[in-house]
């Protein structure tokens, strides 16, 4: 099973960060998301895009994580060589992660 | 006192579509409208558009949108508060001034300034750190400064009847915070920072009514070609009610809200605007059927005593070219291409990214072991000092065709001047909002 299918994402930027939400189509699924997708597990799957620290907030409040990716747009928005500069794209880079 | 006002949202960046914020104007009732054009990178080409002619510098789609939106919000009595004006609110102003006359309409326009450091960066002394990296301001050929500034100005053209409200660099959620702030005389943090969170999920327009949303198999969206934008009814409380016009296409509900209320942020417990540090971590959400989100909680702290300013630098110029193969062994033909090209221009420019759209272009990576692509195109991109130099990295992927490898097509090229973006913190006291008056 893959994220996907248990939740959706958006991806934002802010200068070399993107953030990453992490929301359960059901609520009932945010405890299995708190328990599996850890930061550990996140750093390994995004290790080709993400080179700087991660650091996940738990947000029950609304049944959500975010991940907020330092060093993730290979130097920000304005001076990417990358084809996608904003990182738009990487929310389904997130969902691709294995459960 | 007013118990609640309509704020719609009509634009999220600088190209939306027009539409949407007509529709709000004719059929929302609302009492504001904002529109949300200026991102960083925005307001630094405006910047160059002013250097070149002092009478522009204000959003490119200014005129088109005020031509067609003015007659309603006349009509409809509705006051206007949008950040087009850019690097030049009062050219913007005028301009709408000059819509007025043309249109036969009376209204009261108010442009506000001060947002604008670049002549007091450019000079300065002072050795300003960079929020983003090591360096210091003095590394950089600084093109312009804008402060994110806050309320302040709005509140004044607020209080003097203005109608129309042209700002330049103002933080997006204070559009929609000074007149919740005007209508319900807002003191407490709490409730600055619960005003924050209502402007935070509008200032994205669509992207609360199901715009950059949608995946056809997950999250199917209806009638995104008529997609409606967002109003939201504000309650002096605090509380407000996220909906969009009966009619339109879209849908509001929990997952697009959720979506919209974590975009862009970079820590949840301190959302930090020029008018209160928010607390998103104590926002509940209420699904109230028939395209209606309640919003609930949410609270703030004091503001910072420094305001962000963002600053363009002149960074390089970028020099991309692009050419794609088709049909048996499209990808080796392709990355044989790019070897060839890596060969070409590693001792001409100064950085290279070679791509393979099709197989890792956009996530950079691929998480699949996925069948052979039946076409792919081959990208270059380069750093380079000049646009005389960038321009050889278009020539060289274009030389391909008779010098590269077999049935190679479609070749594109692009020059382009970059401007950078960084940030710097400005002690308050150095920026006053300023405001000028205009009236047909």
């Amino acid at each position: 099973m893959k994220l996907y299918d248990l939740a959706h994402s958006r991806a934002g930027d802010k200068g070399n960060i993107s953030t990453l939400s992490l929301i359960p189509y059901d609520e009932n699924d945010y405890e299995k998301l708190c328990l599996e997708v850890t930061v550990d597990k996140v750093k390994t799957h995004l290790k080709d895009i993400v080179s700087g620290e991660i650091v996940r907030y738990e947000m029950p409040n609304i049944a959500s994580l975010l991940f907020v990716c330092q060093n993730a747009l290979m130097s920000g928005v304005t001076t990417s060589l990358a084809v996608d500069t904003h990182g738009k794209a990487l929310s389904y880079a997130l969902l691709e992660m294995e459960l | 006192m007013k118990q609640k006002i309509r704020i719609g949202c009509g634009a999220g960046f600088s190209g939306d579509r027009i539409e949407p914020a007509m529709i709000l104007a004719e059929k929302g009732n609302i009492d504001y409208l904002v529109l949300e054009c200026l991102a960083e990178r925005t307001i630094a080409l405006a910047q160059k558009r002013k250097m070149q002619d002092p009478n522009k510098g204000y959003d490119p789609l200014l005129e088109k949108r005020m031509s067609k939106l003015l007659p309603l919000l006349v009509k409809n009595n509705i006051r206007l508060i949008t950040n087009m004006g850019a690097a030049n609110p009062i050219a913007g102003a005028k301009k709408v001034l000059e819509i007025s006359q043309k249109l036969g309409l009376k209204v009261k326009i108010a442009a506000i300034t001060g947002d604008d450091l670049s002549d007091e960066l450019r000079h300065s002394n002072h050795s300003y750190k960079i929020l983003e990296n090591e360096k210091f301001l003095s590394d950089y050929e600084v093109l312009s400064a804008n402060a994110y500034i806050g309320v302040d100005g709005i509140l004044e053209a607020l209080q003097s009847e203005a109608q129309i409200i042209i700002t330049g660099r103002v933080a997006d959620p204070s559009l929609f915070l000074a007149p919740m702030i005007h209508e319900f005389a807002w003191k407490s943090n709490d409730l600055l920072g619960k005003g924050t969170v209502i402007g935070h999920l509008l200032e994205c327009a669509g992207q609360i009514t199901g715009g950059y949303f949608a995946d056809p198999i997950k999250k199917p969206v209806p009638d995104l070609a008529h997609l409606g934008h967002p109003f939201a009814d504000v309650f002096s409380d605090g509380t407000a009610i996220i909906s969009k016009v009966d009619g339109t296409g879209g849908q509001v509900n929990l997952a697009t809200v959720k979506e919209q209320l974590l975009y862009e942020v970079i820590n949840p417990n301190e959302y930090f605007t020029p008018d209160v540090i928010a607390d998103f971590t104590t926002v509940y959400l209420k699904d109230l059927g028939n395209n209606q989100v309640q919003i609930f909680g949410g609270t703030g702290k004091e503001k910072p005593t420094t305001y962000k300013v963002s600053v363009g630098y002149k960074a390089f110029y970028l020099g991309e070219g692009e050419i794609s193969y088709a049909g048996q062994n499209a990808v080796e033909r392709a990355k044989l291409a790019g070897e060839i090209i890596e060969e070409r221009l590693k001792n001409v420019v100064n950085e290279i990214k070679i791509d393979y759209v099709g197989l890792q272009s956009v996530h950079r990576t691929n998480f699949e072991n996925q069948s052979v692509p039946y076409e792919i195109r081959l990208r270059v991109a380069a750093k380079t000092d000049s646009a005389e130099v960038a321009a050889i990295v278009g020539e060289e992927v274009e030389a391909l065709y008779t010098n590269g490898p077999a049935g190679g097509g479609g070749v594109r090229k692009y020059v382009n001047e970059v401007i950078g973006i960084v940030s710097v913190l400005v002690d308050r006291q150095n920026v006053s909002p300023e405001i000028t008056f205009f009236e047909s």
